[in-house]
This record gives C-alpha cells, structure tokens and sequence, in this order.
C-alpha cells in the first residue's frame, strides 16, 4: 500500500545530487513503495531543495534494518565526536 | 486488439484551469470508448504509460494527467513524487478536477463515442472510486486501492487521505475492483466492508480477490508481480470496459 504518512524536517547542510552540490534545506522520510530498490516498501529518504527545483534532490531507499543501522551509526558518530566540534 | 495507435504529451487545463500535463494514446481508426488513467504514487512515470499505451492498444483512447505538474513541472518522475509528498500529497479535491479535465479531454477526442471509464492502481485505486463518486463517469476499476472504507492508520498532519465512506452513494456508474488476497491495505475485509456499503447504496459492482496475490500485483517491474492474477485481471478489465464503454 502506499502509507501516505510523511516525516518531514528542515535541515542544514549540503547534498550532492543528479547535476553537482546544492545547499539541503528540507528532507522527508517515509516508508512506502520505492522506485528502484526491488522490494515492495522501503524507508525512503528524500534531501531536498525545494527552492531549487524538483532535481534538487538526493533519495535513498533503504531496507528497514538498513536504515535502522544507518540511523544508529549518524548518532553513534555524533555521540563520539568531542562537543566542542559540533557548531550549532 | 490493434498495433496502430498515436501517444503523444500535451497540455490541459486542469483543476482551477490550472495547466497541466497529460500522456494520451488514441487507437486510430474507427470510434471508441475512452479511458482516464490514474498514476500511482510513484509518479507519472514509464511503467503507468505503458498502461496508456496498453489500453490503446486494446481500442480505447487513455490519457492520463501529470498529477504532480503543479510541484515538479518537467522533473523526472521520482523527483516530482518526492517534491509533492514533501507538500503534502495531491489533495482529493484537485484529483477530481484533474480527472474531469481529463474526461473531457478524452470525450473530445474525434473518435470519442462519449463514453469515459476510470482506472487506477494503489493510490490511483482510491482516487479511481474517489473519480466515480465525483463525477459523471460510464465505469470505475479501482485495483487495490487503499483507504476506501477505512482512514490511514495515522493523524500525521501532511496525511490529506481519509475513508471515502460519506460519498460511496454517490458513486455514478459500475466499478469492478481487483484485489489481492494476501493484501493488507485493502485487506479482504476491508473490500468486505465495501462490498457491503455498495449493496447497501444498491450500486452496481462487482469484484474479484486473487488467491497467492498481494498488493501491487498488476506492477511487472515489481516483485510484487503475480503474473497469474495480473493476467486474470487484465482479462476482466478487457471484459468490464467492453460491456460499458462501447
């Protein structure tokens, strides 16, 4: 089925999408049909620039352990990182 | 069945006379009913034209609206699908506008016999019975359409989907729905409960559950393909829309 449910947040930092770099601003996460992963749902995360067109974007599809471990190897790593470093 | 057909990309005015883009594929020759394709989810993309292409193929005119020309114009599909989930999805109220202008785009083909259907897959399901109970529509197929009966399992805010269980008595012509018994979203008790609230409104219907099927059983790109039930299925749209659009 298609969830519709949608996970959306604003972010900073940048993303290297189809045409080169682009500054990210948004994303959405969901878990829903996936477009080339070949599988009948996938976690989905699309990292976006809405003020730069539709293309301005960068999308994985992930299985749901794949994301789980790519979710806790992001906090993982900022858990280990000397706070300092982190700027906010 | 002929080989001959024409497919081309236009534009039209669509919900608010907005413009938007539409795949059509007209058989040529003789006169023929028509058919409104709805894109699941995923977008406008080449899977759902191949089916436009299919059903002229099969004698039918068929065209379908970029449902995501707002957002993402001239963006590849996945790119328009992530750009309008992020904005909340397609609202039901555009969807149906959308629909009506495809209609009569379709109607005013000049081999059109006047006669209109509707299909849709997935969330085009939904939107397919949505379309039939919002306008003057000859047939319906909705193929597993999710959320006919019953909300999504979820109050996120972006969700703009709900039960269409207030306008199933409005529902203007037959629908043939085609569901897969191993489905969950619509799981054999949900097409139950649909089943039930059309006898109840005295509509015209009739459906179909494939055995060893699930969701998305029509999707040969899927492996949620079930080539028997897909097969099976195809031969009953061939057969439904014969009887109502000739």
């Amino acid at each position: 089925m298609c969830t519709y449910n949608t996970e959306t947040l604003e972010l900073t930092g940048s993303a290297k999408g189809a045409t080169g770099w682009f500054r990210a601003t948004n994303a959405s996460v969901y878990f829903d049909h996936p477009v080339h992963h070949p599988a009948g749902h996938a976690l989905m995360i699309d990292v976006l620039n809405p003020e730069c067109g539709a293309g301005a974007r960068v999308g994985l599809e992930l299985d749901a352990d794949s994301a789980r471990a790519l979710a806790e190897a992001i906090l993982r790593t900022l858990a280990s990182v000397p706070a300092q470093l982190i700027e906010h | 069945m002929t080989s001959d057909l024409h497919a081309y990309t236009t534009e039209i005015s669509g919900f608010a006379g907005d413009p938007i883009e539409v795949y059509a594929a007209v058989p040529d020759g003789a006169s023929f009913g028509s058919v409104a394709v709805i894109h699941h989810m995923p977008g406008f993309d080449e899977q759902t034209k191949e089916i436009v292409r299919k059903f002229a193929a099969h004698g039918y005119g068929a065209a379908m609206a970029n449902l995501y020309s707002r957002e993402a114009p001239g963006a590849s599909p996945d790119d328009a699908a992530a750009a309008a989930r992020a904005r909340g999805g397609v609202p039901d109220e555009r969807l149906v506008g959308d629909v009506a202008a495809v209609a009569d785009f379709l109607r005013a083909q000049s081999g059109s016999n006047g006669k209109v259907g509707v299909i849709g897959y997935c969330s085009g399901g939904r939107q397919s019975v949505l379309a039939a109970c919002s306008l003057d529509l000859d047939a319906a197929v909705d193929c597993y359409g999710a959320f006919v009966v019953v909300d999504p399992p979820s109050d996120h805010p972006l969700s703009t989907v709900s039960a269409l269980t207030p306008i199933l008595g409005n529902l203007s012509c037959p629908l043939l729905g085609l569901f897969g018994a191993d489905d969950q979203y619509p799981s054999p008790e949900q097409t139950e409960t649909l089943r039930a609230l059309l006898t109840e409104h005295a509509k015209e219907f009739e459906f179909h559950t494939f055995e060893g099927a699930g969701h998305a059983f029509f999707a040969v790109e899927r492996p949620s393909y079930r080539p028997e039930a897909a097969v099976a299925g195809w031969n009953l749209i061939w057969d439904f829309f014969g009887r109502h659009l000739s």
